[in-house]
């Protein structure tokens, strides 16, 4: 099967066969045509996984909206409050973590797309040339996208340890006070973090533009090298472009990846201590001692609301066409 | 990157050459660092799991004296309890991969193959459902289903937390949308003839989605079904959230426990860290295309 279908279809100009949806006026005829179990059949098959949906997913955002602005501990129905803007007054004001989990989001979104971005499309420039051991290197490279984030975080953690890990024996400072725990100093642990998170985000972002270099019609190139382009100017000016498709993908998994940060930090110190992220203040609400809904709340409409925004330029990009047409 | 160059002509130039030209030595030479440092991580987990901890004590972590055996990762499967863990990923694994193949095949089938007023506007819906951070949506959950009661029988916590189904939901919902959006899309690309000629033969919509679209599905069914045991397997937060009893924690969010557990065994913790890779490693070796070609073909992935 061609695994490209999805990043390709975007830019050539007409899928092979169109959508039903497509078809203007054959459109009510069709639903029509539909006998009465098939009617029967059309809701079950639609109306299942939408409820699922909707209660388990869109609901329950909804209901994240609504209690951001009460006051809960969490406890019974009645002692909901109505609380205004207090919830969001303190965040903005007087939550401690609340401008270091902003700062360590932008950080984590900036070294995602400055550091392990173009690393991984390096790599995928690299391995797309026919070179020998080409699927040996991937693989290598690949492994780390397989494993959950939490083990990412574990396996680091014994590369990074104060006194034992490999890291500060490599630097000559294992044992001695200059040893820097590199997970557990708040002036550093972002950082070591941020790596361990590149080792995975890369990988992915290498399979992904392996694909889409792939789809990237080769006449394209001929012509460019006919005309007197390096290969370098080739990529920039004619291939990374036509990778359009594949790279919007890539920039919303790269901001997306970073709003959902999470369980690495989790791991480390359930994010606290240098390593504060809008969605660990999220939990830290819900499950600490002292519940607070309504801030654990706000902290949630907040990352929302920022997540909003590469979802919605993802949308119009992939269904945009479609429904104009 | 000044071996860039050389990079891109041989395979527009001659397709068919594998060609491994002498201008490769740059970028040979870059990759081999990358892939050495790339595999240092788990290299050194591994490194640290073969050896005893009397061994690491005497010569030091950063060594390569004493004994190298498997001892430790016979003591972290007892000691740990990865039985237990392994059995609970699976109890949540197996059903969430069925209930979204199903759910998101059918959803993928009715907004594909029959056009309908609000077939783009649901799939949009089940799209950006999939986009979300999950913690956006953690607290009303969590609350939903702590008051949701349950038969004592069910959950002895007489709510939905604490048990299986609340992870198999969350997990089957958080899923469905990206199920839903690569396998509308495969479907999509099927020719209308298919279903037009069973309709005229007066095969019902479940006729058609059950035997003549799903079995075509079966490449990109097949990925998603590899990429979902991959995600399933390694999903930390769900049961983060809903389970407090640790025996019934799946092994991925069990491990951070054993940090406690194994208290300063490096050793033993490494052992337990490289015993949870061994699944994802196997389906990796096993079915890597179907999880490269399920990635890719749902680049959409969040």
């Amino acid at each position: 099967m061609s695994s490209t279908t999805d990043v390709r279809s975007d830019h050539q100009a007409a899928p092979p066969a169109p959508p039903a949806g497509r078809r203007g006026m054959p459109k009510n005829r069709r639903i029509k045509r539909l006998s009465r179990t098939d009617k029967i059949v059309l809701a079950v098959m639609v109306g299942a996984p939408t409820l699922i949906q909707l209660v388990l997913v869109w609901i329950p955002t909804l209901l994240s909206i609504i209690l951001s602005f009460t006051r809960w501990n969490g406890l019974s129905l009645e002692n909901i409050r109505a609380a205004g803007l207090a919830n969001y007054q303190y965040v903005f004001n007087d939550s401690p973590a609340f401008w270091p989990a902003v700062q360590h989001n932008i950080l984590w979104l900036l070294f995602l797309a400055v550091v392990a971005t173009p690393l991984g499309l390096l790599l995928a420039v690299l391995l797309d040339q026919n070179i020998r051991g080409s699927k040996i290197y991937q693989s290598i490279f690949f492994v780390p996208v397989m494993l959950s984030l939490a083990l990412v975080g574990i396996i680091w953690q014994l590369f990074y340890q104060k006194d034992n890990g490999l890291l500060n024996f490599v630097l000559g400072t294992a044992g001695t006070p200059q040893a820097v725990d590199w997970f557990g100093d708040p002036s550093v642990n972002i950082w070591a973090a941020l790596i361990a998170a590149t080792w995975r985000h890369a990988g992915y972002v290498m399979i992904l533009y392996l694909a889409g270099l792939k789809g990237v019609d080769g006449s394209l190139r001929e012509a460019a090298s006919l005309d007197g382009a390096n290969a370098v100017q080739t990529f920039f000016q004619i291939v990374f472009p036509a990778m359009r498709p594949v790279n919007i993908v890539i920039i919303v998994i790269t901001i997306i990846e970073s709003l959902r940060a999470f369980d690495v930090v989790w791991v480390i110190n359930k994010g606290t201590n240098g390593l504060e992220l809008i969605s660990a203040l999220v939990i830290t609400y819900l499950v600490g001692e002292g519940q607070s809904i309504g801030i654990g709340s706000a902290f949630a409409v907040i990352l929302l609301v920022v997540s909003l925004v590469p979802i919605i330029i993802y949308l119009s990009r992939t269904f945009g066409k479609e429904s104009k047409s | 990157m000044t071996s860039t160059p050389s990079i891109l002509r041989p395979r527009t130039a001659l397709p068919g050459t594998r060609g491994a030209g002498k201008r490769h030595y740059g970028t040979h030479i870059f990759l081999t660092v990358m892939a050495v440092m790339w595999m240092v991580p788990l290299g050194w987990a591994l490194f640290t799991a073969l050896r005893p901890k009397a061994d690491t004590d005497k010569y030091g972590y950063f060594s390569l004296g004493g004994a190298f055996n498997f001892d430790n990762f016979a003591t972290a499967w007892t000691q740990g309890g990865f039985l237990r863990y392994f059995g609970n990923s699976l109890i949540i694994t197996i059903p969430t991969i069925i209930l979204v193949l199903l759910f998101s095949s059918m959803m993928a089938f009715a907004v594909s193959r029959v056009s309908w007023k609000f077939n783009i506007t649901l799939l949009i819906m089940f799209t950006a459902g999939n986009l979300l951070p999950p913690q956006v949506l953690a607290t009303p959950l969590f609350e939903m289903f702590k008051l949701l009661q349950v038969p004592y029988w069910f959950s002895d916590s007489g709510n939905l937390l604490n048990t299986y189904l609340s992870v198999i939901l969350a997990n089957t919902a958080f899923q469905i949308g990206f199920c839903t959006f690569v396998l509308s899309n495969y479907m999509k690309a099927l020719s209308p003839d298919l279903t037009e000629a069973a309709l005229v033969d007066g095969a019902g919509l479940w006729r058609q989605y059950w035997s003549i679209i799903l079995p075509l599905c079966r490449p990109a069914l097949a990925a998603m079904a590899t990429l979902q045991v991959i995600f399933i397997y390694n999903d930390y937060f769900w049961p983060l959230l809903f389970i407090q009893s640790g025996d019934r924690l799946p092994v991925t969010t069990a491990i951070n426990n054993l940090q406690g557990t194994f208290l300063s065994n490096y050793n033993l913790l490494a052992a337990g860290a490289t015993i949870t890779v061994i699944p994802t490693l196997i389906v990796y070796i096993a079915l890597q295309r179907h999880f490269v070609a399920g990635l890719t073909l749902g680049s959409s992935k969040g």
